[in-house]
């Protein structure tokens, strides 16, 4: 065919005219398979594994007015303050990174020329550098031009101690220099084979140097602009209240064509997740509400009136059960579940095997999550790559008795185990949250089956993940015998989420409890597997590692995985959101439009 | 008179002083963190949220912190928000409108209901209109706000699709178009509040009615010929609205303060729904100031209300 028009398509999928599945069904129409058509874009020099959103609209504005709902309001609009996802939702109408992670986990450039790639030399052999290009022409709402100077800025604003920015741990342990005008390079202290944290997503949004170079460090917090925003992203700043609203117009000189499709933007704030599920979905007042965690049911039917409906963004965030490897009950060197004591019941592996069966995920799946949950065996639930096929689980009470009456609990008198005077008795606790009470109703009603004793405890979610050092009912100090909550994965890459159980990351009393490490689980082949794969530059590899220490921890029941949780949304009927597990919500806000 | 007031004004100093202390020791006290929502994230690392707790000064012993924090307040510096990083007066200056718009007017709805119906009620006991306004009163006072809330939201909003309840500060309009849709969107919250306060209250003016209304100088004054208006007004009224008046001046500080439950559901952005979401993410510095501020306007308006006692009964001196 052709040559000239398959040229010209090729520029029109690099330059985001077309969008890659476009590109591949064109290629299938003229008798090319897929893979085949992924081949001649990536000879053509479209970087591989790139899955870009569908975007119809054909011109720039036009759609109106874009209302968001987001029950807890954005209380700041500087990306490197952002405490919580509200934050950083906010700020993101207005900055961006270079690239945000789209529904596959895969990078799609925003502010980058190109995504870094070994073929286009942005990436070093040894993974210890990474060369990112500025798309040319970007401007910051004010009209200065965006320069790698911003790129330096960022780095040396978000590192400085004395900021106390958020993004300090997105930034640490590299160096970054300018190469030239739309080059920069970072330097890493180790091979880095997750190269695309810094300057990516959330924590990578990137803030004009020419406004805030003389707020860095302990001024950072008397910039004026930390209010009003200038940034590159598809709107402008127009007005922030904190906690209630915030305010966008169309940037008319933004970098991407045709976009955005709206004139107006706002984010407004406050109120409760079910009320925000009913404004969108049934009165149809709002167009999109951040974070439905409501019960399916009632989603089911708020979703009869049929003026939306709710989306389901499938992450890695694992709702998970986690078992104490020490004893919460004995006090050594003022603190419980020290390193130096054994759990008395639950080092048997017996015992943890018993419990795992005796979580019934299909049920808490049916009765609690509904569509907004999958069932697992594993901890690590993705990307694909890294997800374990040689895990499985099942909920077999009959099974748990036999494997408790071989590590030797007899039933006792009163139909509760007991072995040499000593009853099966656990603490399960959680935080304060209506499907996690349930889920405990469910696990407790099991295991009273197969003769084990659970006492429930709930804890205020304020008081359960705080970090304060006094209070014993922190998740981290772990003062029960089995605990749950979620672990959310804020990138689709597992070394950051793995990491945490490796043995140098016991919480304890001697790092104030700040390891993260917290069934205090310590197993050498872990170590070395995560350690590997820290350094590991071949991707299959280093897949293969963390799959590796996911079995691991299957094999010793350090948790029990109850629930992969999507992230639930609700949207209006026409709205066309783009949406990604990996990313937050408004992370690609620049492809959302409006079905006509 | 002058000098009642100012030493009453001395007076509130040190009780003014006691209050912040409490309410300081009680919120360093309470459990929790305002960097909390980092522990759970793997991207950022411990070392981050203990930084920004020493940047804070979150590690200083209560007792620094407390001298810290009235050292400021006394050069009129309100604090800095850990959460929304700004000045706290900012934070709350920027909500006041919308409070004293919407619980005002439920303030305002409220006495309009109250006193005519209280009064009138009261001048005919046991009447058919007393039996009626006694009934609504009690299921009035009954209904918590967030029931007839979520009542007025099914009804008005989900089934007849009348008025919107998502509360909006910014209306995309101006004049007269702009005016009606504030009245619009306030509909809902003021009758929720407003029906709620005129409950209570009416019950509370009939009997302060009673109280008044069967004593001697009111047989007097209609012994004298007075007709039945200016008896109830200018003879019952002016003194049965003593307790009246204490009760709506305790009251007021609850206007400024907002009105949490309703807020919450209405998404009105006032006082109320920002002290509710700093109590949740432990932001205390506007904890503090939205709680002392409140201790300031009760003993601003006890002092009002004494001083409203001495003009309606000129029998009352203040020494």
């Amino acid at each position: 065919m052709f040559d000239k028009d398959l040229r010209t398509m090729i520029d029109d999928v690099k330059d985001g005219r077309m969008n890659r599945r476009a590109f591949v069904q064109r290629m299938i129409a003229v008798g090319l398979t897929a893979p085949m058509a992924n081949q001649i874009l990536a000879i053509g020099g479209v970087a591989m594994a790139q899955s870009p959103n569908p975007y119809k609209p054909t011109k720039r504005g036009g759609g109106g007015p874009l209302k968001l709902l987001w029950w807890q309001g954005a209380t700041l609009l500087n990306p490197h303050f952002a405490t919580g996802t509200k934050d950083q939702d906010g700020s993101r109408i207005f900055y961006e990174p270079l690239a945000s992670w789209d529904a596959d986990g895969h990078l799609n450039p925003i502010l980058a020329a190109e995504i870094p790639s070994i073929q286009n030399g942005g990436l070093s052999a040894d993974a210890k550098s990474v060369t990112w290009k500025l798309k040319p022409g970007v401007k910051w709402h004010d009209g200065k031009p965006v320069t790698a100077d911003d790129l330096v800025f960022n780095w040396e604003y978000a590192t400085d101690p004395a900021t106390a920015a958020v993004s300090s741990g997105t930034y640490a342990d590299m160096t970054v220099e300018k190469v030239n005008d739309l080059t920069i390079r970072i330097t890493f202290k180790q091979p880095t084979p997750f190269w695309a944290n810094a300057f990516v997503g959330a924590y990578g949004c990137i803030i004009p140097k020419h406004l805030f170079a003389e707020y860095k460090g302990g001024k950072s917090r008397e910039a004026p602009n930390n209010l009003k925003p200038v940034g590159t992203g598809p709107y402008k700043f127009v007005e922030f209240k904190p906690g209630d609203l915030i305010r966008g117009e169309i940037n008319p000189d933004y970098h991407m064509a045709n976009r955005p499709h709206f004139d107006t933007i706002e984010m407004k704030g406050g109120g409760d997740a079910v009320s925000a599920a009913r404004a969108v979905i049934q009165t149809g007042e709002y167009d999109f509400a951040w974070n439905i965690q409501v019960e399916d049911e009632v989603l089911l039917r708020l979703e009869k009136g049929g003026k939306g409906k709710t989306l389901y963004a499938v992450g890695g965030d694992i709702e998970f059960i986690a078992l104490n490897f020490t004893d919460p009950n004995t006090e050594v060197d003022g603190e419980r579940s020290s390193m130096k004591t054994k759990h008395p019941i639950l080092s048997d592996a017996r015992v943890r095997k018993a419990l795992a069966l005796l979580v019934d995920r299909e049920s808490v799946k049916k009765v609690i999550y509904g569509r907004a949950g999958r069932t697992t065996s594993n901890y690590l639930n993705g990307p694909e790559e890294f997800v374990s096929k040689n895990t499985k689980w099942e909920f077999s009470i009959e099974k748990a008795s036999a494997l408790l009456d071989e590590a030797g609990w007899k039933i006792g008198g009163d139909g509760i185990r007991e072995k040499d005077g000593k009853k099966l008795k656990l603490l399960y606790q959680t935080s304060i949250n209506g499907p996690r009470q349930k889920t405990q109703a469910i696990v407790k009603q099991a295991c009273q089956k197969a003769g084990i004793d659970v006492e429930l405890k709930s804890v205020v979610a304020s008081v359960f993940f705080s970090s304060d050092v006094a209070n014993p009912d922190t998740y981290a100090k772990f003062y029960a015998d089995i605990e749950m909550f979620q672990i959310p994965m804020t990138q689709p890459d597992p070394a950051l989420h793995m990491r945490r159980y490796h043995s140098r990351e016991v919480a304890t009393k001697d790092n104030k409890w700040q390891g993260r490490n917290f069934p205090r689980w310590v197993n050498k082949d872990f170590d070395a597997a995560v350690d590997a794969a820290d350094t590991e530059t071949d991707p299959i590899k280093r897949a293969d590692l963390y799959v590796k220490s996911n079995d691991l921890m299957w094999q010793d029941t350090v948790v029990i995985p109850v629930m992969h949780r999507a992230a639930v949304e609700a949207c209006t009927n026409s709205l066309r959101p783009a949406l990604s597990g990996w990313a937050n919500q408004t992370d690609n806000l620049q492809d959302w439009y409006r079905e006509a | 008179m002058s000098q009642y007031v100012l030493r009453r004004l001395m007076i509130a100093i040190p009780s003014l002083l006691g209050i912040s202390l409490v309410l300081f020791i009680v919120l360093a006290l309470a459990p929790g963190d305002p960097f909390g929502e980092l522990a759970t994230n793997p991207n950022v690392p411990p070392e981050v949220q203990a930084a920004l707790r020493a940047k804070f000064g979150l590690d200083d012993p209560i007792y620094l912190r407390y001298l810290h924090w009235l050292a400021a307040m006394a050069q009129g510096d309100w604090g800095f928000s850990f959460v929304s990083r700004m000045n706290v007066d900012t934070l709350i200056l920027q909500r006041l409108p919308t409070t004293l718009y919407v619980i005002g007017s439920a303030q305002l709805l409220a006495l309009a209901i109250a006193i005519p119906v209280g009064v009138y009620a009261a001048t005919r006991p046991y009447s058919i209109f007393d039996q009626i306004a006694n009934t609504f009163a009690f299921i009035g006072f009954s209904l918590p706000t967030f029931f007839t809330g979520i009542l007025f939201i099914l009804i008005f909003s989900v089934k007849l699709d009348w008025l919107p309840f998502v509360y909006s500060t910014d209306i995309k309009a101006t004049g007269i178009p702009w005016v009606l849709e504030m009245i619009r969107q306030a509909i809902m919250p003021v009758m929720v509040l407003g029906l709620f306060q005129a409950a209570s209250m009416t019950r509370f003016v009939r009997s302060a009615m009673l109280d008044v209304i069967r004593l001697d100088y009111v047989t007097t004054a209609r012994a004298k010929g007075l007709g039945q208006a200016k008896v109830i007004v200018k003879h019952v009224m002016r003194n049965a609205m003593i307790p009246v008046v204490t009760l709506i001046a305790l009251q007021m500080p609850a206007v400024f303060g907002g009105a949490i439950v309703t807020e919450q559901i209405f998404r009105i952005p006032g006082i109320g729904s920002l002290l509710i979401s700093s109590i949740l993410a432990n932001d205390t510095p506007v904890v503090m100031a939205v709680t002392f501020v409140f201790a300031c306007l009760v003993v601003l308006f006890n002092l009002i209300a004494d001083v409203l006692y001495g003009w309606l009964d000129p029998r009352i001196s203040f020494r």
